[in-house]
C-alpha cells in the first residue's frame, strides 16, 4: 500500500469504527475452509475472547468427511462453528447467522447439512474469481450465483490479497486476519484478542506473535473498510456468572480433568477417534498430578492393564469408543464378575463397526448395558454437559470403589469436540482416591463378604497381610473359590445385581424441565440435553404443554419414572441412535424397532414410550426437536386421548 | 542374632515362611501332570527367598496350567484366556513393589495371547513368566496348539497337525527388550528350581518356556523326548543357570553358552533338533517399563491438588 492509500483507508477505518453496532442476543458464526487453513484456531480464539468477555459460548469443530480431501471440495469442509450469546449456551444451535468461507465449494456441504438459512451472511474469499485456472473461475462464478439464489447474502472480499501485503504465504496467516475481521464485526475487546493470539503462538516465539498481531490488525481495519454492518453481543448479566471463575475446555479435556481430580493415577488406552484427544491432553499434563497414560497394544490389553492396576488397589480408567468398547467386552464382564472397580469412558461415535469415526451417535447404550454374554450388571452413567464429563468421572471412581464394580461413563463426539466455558471446579482431597489400604485383613472375613441386603463387600488388596485370595472370572463362592454348584452361582449373581438396587435406593427421582404434567414429556440422555431443553422452552413459549426429563443414570435407572410418566399424555425419547420411523414401509407395531433408551424404558416401566431418533451423525439441533414436538403434539390431538 | 537388630529381628522370627505359607488349595491337576512340578518349584523359590506371601501375586489366563494361582498361598488373579500378561503388567504399573508370577499355557500365550506376549516382553516389567508348554490344549481336551508338532494327532487335526509349529524361543529372542529367556523341562526339578530362582532374581521380564508333560493328551510327544537325551542340549555358563549334578546325568549333551550373546542364543534356539535347556539370553540392563509407569505414585494428596490447580490455571479465563 502506498502512504496515500494507507492514509485513506485509515480514515475510512476510523469512520467505520464509529459505525453503530446492531445489538444482538446471540449469533452463530462459522468459519469454513479446506483443512489446514487454521479456521479452527481462529474460531477457538474468537470463542475464548467471547467467553472472557462474559458471553455464553459453545464452539464445535466442523470435521471434513474425508481424511485427505482434495482442496476446494465440498467433502473437505473443515472449520468451526461458534455460538455465542448474552445468555448461557448449551448446544450448537440451528442455522448460522454469518459464515466466513475461504472458498466457495466448502459451503455446499454445509448447505446440504442445513447449516444456513435465508439471509445468512457469507463473507467469501474472492480470489477464485481471478484464478489462473479457468474451471476454478467458472466454479466460483457459478457458485456465487447459486448461493445468492439460495438466499444467502454473499459479500465477496479479497481477503488473501489483503494478507499478501503482510506475508508471502497467506494460507498460513489468513486465519488471524479473519479473526481481526470477526473481532471488528462483533465489537470484541482487541486487547484480549491479542493476548489470546500471544498465548496461541507462545511456543513459536515473539516474531510469529508479532506477525499474527499485524495480520489481526490488518483484518480489523479491512473489515471496517469493507463492510457496512457491525454487531455487538452483550455479555451475560453479572448475576449469571455469580462472580465465579470459569475454565474453557472440550468434553474430552473435561474427562481428563475428571480423571486427575478423581485421584486416578492411570489411564490405559488404545487410540480411537473421537476418544483419543482425552489421552493426548492427559499425556501433556498428567504428570503434574503424578499420573501416567499407558498406550496399550490393543483395547483388550488396555482394559486388562487397567483392571490389573485396579485389582492392585489403584483404580484405573480406560477410555475408548465403539469398536474399542466391543473389544473390551470380555474384560468388562470379568470386572463385573470379580467385582473389580474400574472406570470405562466410552466417547460414542457412529456405529456399527467402524461406522462414522468422527461423528456423534448415542448408539452404545444397550451394548454397554447388555453387551456381555451372561448377566453383567454394572453402573452406567451418561454425561449431559461438558462440565458433567468432568464431574461424572470423579463420581464414577467413587461409585466404582464403593460398589466394587466397573462404572461406564458414556459421553459422545458432540461433547468431546464441543468447547465451552463452565465454572472452574474446586478440587478437594475428598475427590481423590484414598491411599491404598494395607492394613491386616482378618482371615475370618471372606474376600466377598457380601452384605445380603446390599450385595456390598469390602475388598482385600494385594499387600494386605492375611487377605490373600484368588480372584477368578469363574463362578465362585464368597471365599472366591471356584464353584459350579447351583446355590453359589445363584447367590453370587444376586449379590452382584443387588448392588445396583442398593445404589438406586440412594438416588433421587429426576427433575422435570418445564411443567410437572402436560401433553408430552421428552426423555433424553447424554449430550442432547441443551438442544432438548431449548426446544422445549421454545414450544412452551408457544403455549404447548411439553416438558423434558434427562437421565444421568442409565444403570441403575433413576427412580420414580413411572409416576412422572403417569402425569403426561405421551412419553417420547429423543435420541441419536437408530429407530424405525413408524410411517416407513413394513413398519408396524410388531416390526418397529425402538431407539435404545425407549426400549429400556418400555421394559422397565411398561409405559408405551414412543421415540424419535435419527442417525444423521450430527448433534440434534433445537429447531429440529422443536419441529418434532409440534408434529407429535398435533398427532396426539388428532388421535384424541392417547 | 537376638538383640542385634531388635527392631526388625522380631519380625523375622515371627514370620518365617514355610512352603505351607505359599500353598493354597490342593492342586487338582491329573496325576503325572508336569504342572505339579512347576508349582512346587515356584513355592520353593518363594520360601527360599522368604517373600511375604501378601506381596506376591500369581496371575494367569485360562487353561490347566492357568489354575496355578488357586494352588498358591499368595494373592492370585485367574483371569481370561490369553490375557494374563496385560493384567500382570497393570498390577506392576503402579505397584512395582508387588512381585508378580505369570502362569500361561501354550495356547494362552502363543495363540490367543500372542499380541500381549510380544508387547509384555517389550515392556520388560519385573515378573516371572512361566509358559507351560505341553504342545496341546489341555483344558479343552486335545486341540492343536501353536507348538503341536506337525503330524501329531489332535481332536481338531485327527490326521495330525498340518502346519509347522511356532518356535517360542526365537520369537521371544527377537522381541525388543527381551532380557531373560530360558527353557527347561518340568521333569528335572533342580534345573527347574534354579531357573525359576534366577528368573525371580532377575529384574525384568523373565520368560521361561517350560516343556511340560501332559500324560493325558500329549503323552506320546513327551515320551519321545524323554526317551531320547540327544534331543536336548544343556547350556553351561557361570552367568547361566546353576546346574545340579542330576542335570548332566539326565542330559549328557552340553555346550558352553554366554547368555549375553544374542546372536548365538538365536542360533541355538533355531536348531529345533536339539532343545536347549538353561539360560539362552540375559540382559540385566534392559529398561523396565514400571520405572516410567509408576512415576508420581508417591505424590502426596497435597502435591496432586497443587498440580491440578496449575493445570486448571491454564484453562481458566
Ligand atoms: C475367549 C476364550 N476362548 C476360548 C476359551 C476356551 N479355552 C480355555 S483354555 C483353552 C486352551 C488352553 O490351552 P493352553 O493355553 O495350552 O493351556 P493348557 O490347558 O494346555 O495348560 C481354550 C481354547 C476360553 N476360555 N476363552
Ligand atoms: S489334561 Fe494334561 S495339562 Fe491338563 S491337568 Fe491333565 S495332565 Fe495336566
Ligand atoms: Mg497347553
Amino acid at each position: 500500500m502506498t502512504t496515500a492509500t494507507q492514509a485513506a483507508s485509515a480514515a475510512r477505518a476510523r469512520a467505520s469504527a464509529g459505525r453503530e453496532a446492531k445489538i444482538l442476543r446471540e449469533h452463530i458464526v462459522e468459519i469454513v475452509s479446506d483443512s489446514g487453513e487454521g479456521a479452527q484456531k481462529c474460531g477457538q480464539t474468537f470463542g475464548t475472547v467471547s467467553a472472557k468477555m462474559g458471553n455464553g459460548v459453545w464452539t464445535v469443530e466442523i470435521i471434513p468427511a474425508e481424511i485427505q480431501p482434495p482442496a476446494r471440495s465440498p467433502a473437505g469442509a473443515s472449520g468451526i462453528r461458534i455460538r455465542f450469546a448474552s445468555h448461557a449456551v448449551t448446544n450448537m444451535g440451528d442455522e448460522a447467522d454469518l459464515v466466513v468461507a475461504f472458498n466457495e465449494q466448502v459451503l455446499y456441504s454445509r448447505i446440504v447439512n442445513g447449516a444456513y438459512r435465508e439471509g445468512t451472511l457469507v463473507l467469501l474469499e474472492s480470489k477464485w474469481r481471478d484464478d489462473p485456472v479457468p474451471e476454478i473461475r467458472e466454479q466460483y462464478a457459478k457458485a456465487v450465483v447459486e448461493l445468492r439464489e439460495n438466499g444467502l447474502s454473499v459479500h465477496e472480499l479479497p481477503i488473501e490479497q489483503a494478507c499478501l501485503a503482510i506475508m508471502s504465504n497467506p494460507r498460513r496467516g489468513k486465519n488471524m486476519f479473519v479473526l481481526g475481521m470477526l473481532c471488528y464485526l462483533y465489537s470484541r475487546d482487541l486487547d484480549r484478542a491479542k493476548e489470546e493470539i500471544a498465548i496461541a503462538f507462545k511456543r513459536k516465539g515473539a516474531e510469529v506473535i508479532g506477525l499474527n498481531h499485524q495480520l489481526f490488525d490488518a483484518g480489523h481495519a479491512f473489515a471496517a473498510e469493507q463492510l457496512d454492518f457491525r454487531f455487538a453481543v452483550a455479555p451475560q448479566p453479572p448475576e449469571a456468572l455469580a462472580g465465579k471463575r470459569f475454565i474453557v475446555t472440550n468434553g474430552n479435556q473435561a474427562v481428563a480433568l475428571g480423571v486427575m481430580a478423581s485421584g486416578m493415577e492411570l489411564v490405559s488406552m488404545y487410540p480411537i477417534t473421537p476418544a483419543t484427544s482425552a489421552s493426548h491432553y492427559l499425556a501433556d499434563v498428567y504428570h503434574q498430578v503424578g499420573g501416567f497414560v499407558h498406550q496399550a497394544e490393543d483395547e483388550i490389553a488396555a482394559i486388562g492393564f487397567a483392571i490389573g492396576a485396579s485389582y492392585a488397589g489403584k483404580t484405573a480408567c480406560t477410555i475408548t469408543s465403539g469398536p474399542g468398547l466391543a473389544l473390551k467386552t470380555e474384560m468388562l464382564a470379568l470386572a463385573v464378575m470379580a467385582e473389580v472397580p474400574l472406570v470405562l469412558v466410552d466417547v460414542q461415535r457412529g456405529g456399527p463397526s467402524t461406522g462414522l469415526p468422527t461423528k456423534v451417535e448415542q448408539g452404545d447404550l444397550l451394548a454397554v448395558l447388555y453387551g456381555e454374554p451372561g448377566d453383567a450388571p454394572k453402573v452406567v452413567l451418561a454425561a449431559a454437559t461438558i462440565e458433567e464429563c468432568l464431574l461424572f468421572v470423579i463420581m464414577a471412581r467413587r461409585l466404582a470403589e464403593t460398589f466394587r464394580t466397573p462404572v461406564v461413563l458414556l459421553t459422545d463426539a458432540n461433547l468431546a469436540t464441543g468447547v465451552q466455558p463452565y465454572p472452574r471446579p474446586e478440587p478437594s482431597a475428598e475427590w481423590l482416591a484414598p491411599p491404598i489400604d494395607q492394613s491386616d485383613w482378618s482371615e475370618e472375613v471372606p474376600p466377598y463378604n457380601w452384605d445380603p441386603r446390599t450385595g456390598l463387600s469390602p475388598r482385600p488388596i494385594p499387600g494386605m497381610p492375611g487377605g490373600q485370595y484368588i480372584l477368578t472370572g469363574l463362578a465362585h463362592t464368597c471365599q472366591s473359590k471356584v464353584a459350579y454348584d447351583s446355590d453359589s452361582n445363584q447367590l453370587s449373581s444376586e449379590m452382584r445385581s443387588r448392588k445396583l438396587a442398593a445404589l438406586a435406593s440412594t438416588l433421587k427421582p429426576p427433575s422435570v424441565h418445564g411443567g410437572e404434567d402436560g401433553d408430552l414429556l421428552l426423555v433424553g440422555w447424554g449430550s442432547t440435553l441443551g438442544a432438548i431443553e431449548e426446544a422445549v422452552e421454545r414450544a412452551r413459549g408457544e403455549g404447548l404443554a411439553v416438558s423434558s426429563l434427562h437421565l444421568r443414570f442409565l444403570s441403575p435407572l433413576e427412580p420414580g419414572l413411572k409416576e412422572i410418566f403417569a402425569r403426561f399424555r405421551r412419553i417420547m425419547t429423543v435420541e441419536i441412535n437408530y429407530s424405525d420411523d413408524p410411517k416407513a414401509p413394513l413398519i408396524n407395531a410388531d416390526t418397529r424397532r425402538y431407539a435404545q433408551l425407549a426400549m429400556l424404558l418400555r421394559a422397565q416401566t411398561l409405559v408405551d414410550v414412543d421415540c424419535w431418533s435419527v442417525v444423521y451423525g450430527h448433534p440434534l439441533q433445537p429447531g429440529m426437536i422443536h419441529g418434532v414436538i409440534r408434529e407429535r403434539l398435533a398427532a396426539i390431538d388428532n388421535a384424541g386421548d392417547a | 542374632m537376638f538383640g542385634l537388630k531388635a527392631d526388625w529381628s522380631h519380625e523375622v522370627f515371627d514370620r518365617y515362611f514355610t512352603i505351607g505359607d505359599y500353598a493354597g488349595g490342593e492342586a487338582r491337576w491329573c496325576p503325572g501332570c508336569g504342572d505339579h512340578a512347576v508349582l512346587n518349584a515356584a513355592q520353593r523359590v518363594l520360601r527360599d527367598e522368604q517373600q511375604k506371601p501378601e506381596l506376591s501375586v500369581c496371575v494367569s489366563g485360562i487353561g490347566c496350567s492357568s489354575r496355578m494361582p488357586h494352588y498358591m498361598g499368595t494373592y492370585g488373579f485367574h483371569g481370561l484366556h490369553g490375557r494374563a500378561l496385560p493384567v500382570a503388567c497393570g498390577i506392576k504399573s503402579r505397584r512395582p513393589e508387588l512381585d508378580v508370577w505369570v502362569a500361561t499355557g501354550d495356547g494362552d500365550c502363543f495363540s490367543i495371547g500372542t499380541g500381549h506376549w510380544i508387547h509384555a516382553i517389550r515392556y520388560n516389567m519385573n515378573m516371572v513368566v512361566m509358559a507351560f508348554d505341553n504342545a496341546i490344549y489341555g483344558l479343552t481336551k486335545a486341540q492343536t496348539s501353536p507348538t503341536t508338532p506337525t503330524g501329531f494327532k489332535t481332536n481338531t487335526h485327527p490326521t495330525g497337525a498340518i502346519i509347522a509349529p511356532h518356535n517360542p524361543l526365537t520369537i521371544t529372542l527377537g522381541i525388543t527388550n527381551a532380557s531373560f529367556v530360558a527353557q527347561v523341562v518340568d521333569w528335572n526339578p533342580p534345573l527347574l528350581y534354579e531357573t525359576l530362582k534366577a528368573a525371580y532374581r532377575h529384574r525384568g521380564t523373565s520368560f521361561v518356556r517350560i516343556i511340560q508333560r501332559c500324560p493325558v493328551y500329549s503323552d506320546k510327544f513327551i515320551k519321545e523326548l524323554q526317551g531320547d537325551p540327544s534331543r536336548f542340549l544343556v547350556l553351561e555358563h557361570e552367568r547361566g543357570i546353576a546346574l545340579d549334578e542330576s542335570v548332566p546325568r539326565q542330559f549328557p549333551q552340553r555346550v558352553r553358552h554366554d547368555p549375553s550373546d544374542l546372536g548365538r542364543a538365536f542360533q541355538i534356539a533355531a536348531d529345533t533338533s536339539r532343545l536347549p535347556l538353561g539360560l539362552l539370553y540375559y540382559n540385566p540392563a534392559a529398561p523396565c517399563y514400571e520405572d516410567l509407569s509408576s512415576q508420581g505414585a508417591d505424590l502426596t494428596p497435597r502435591q496432586r491438588l497443587a498440580g491440578l490447580e496449575t493445570v486448571l490455571d491454564r484453562l481458566t479465563i
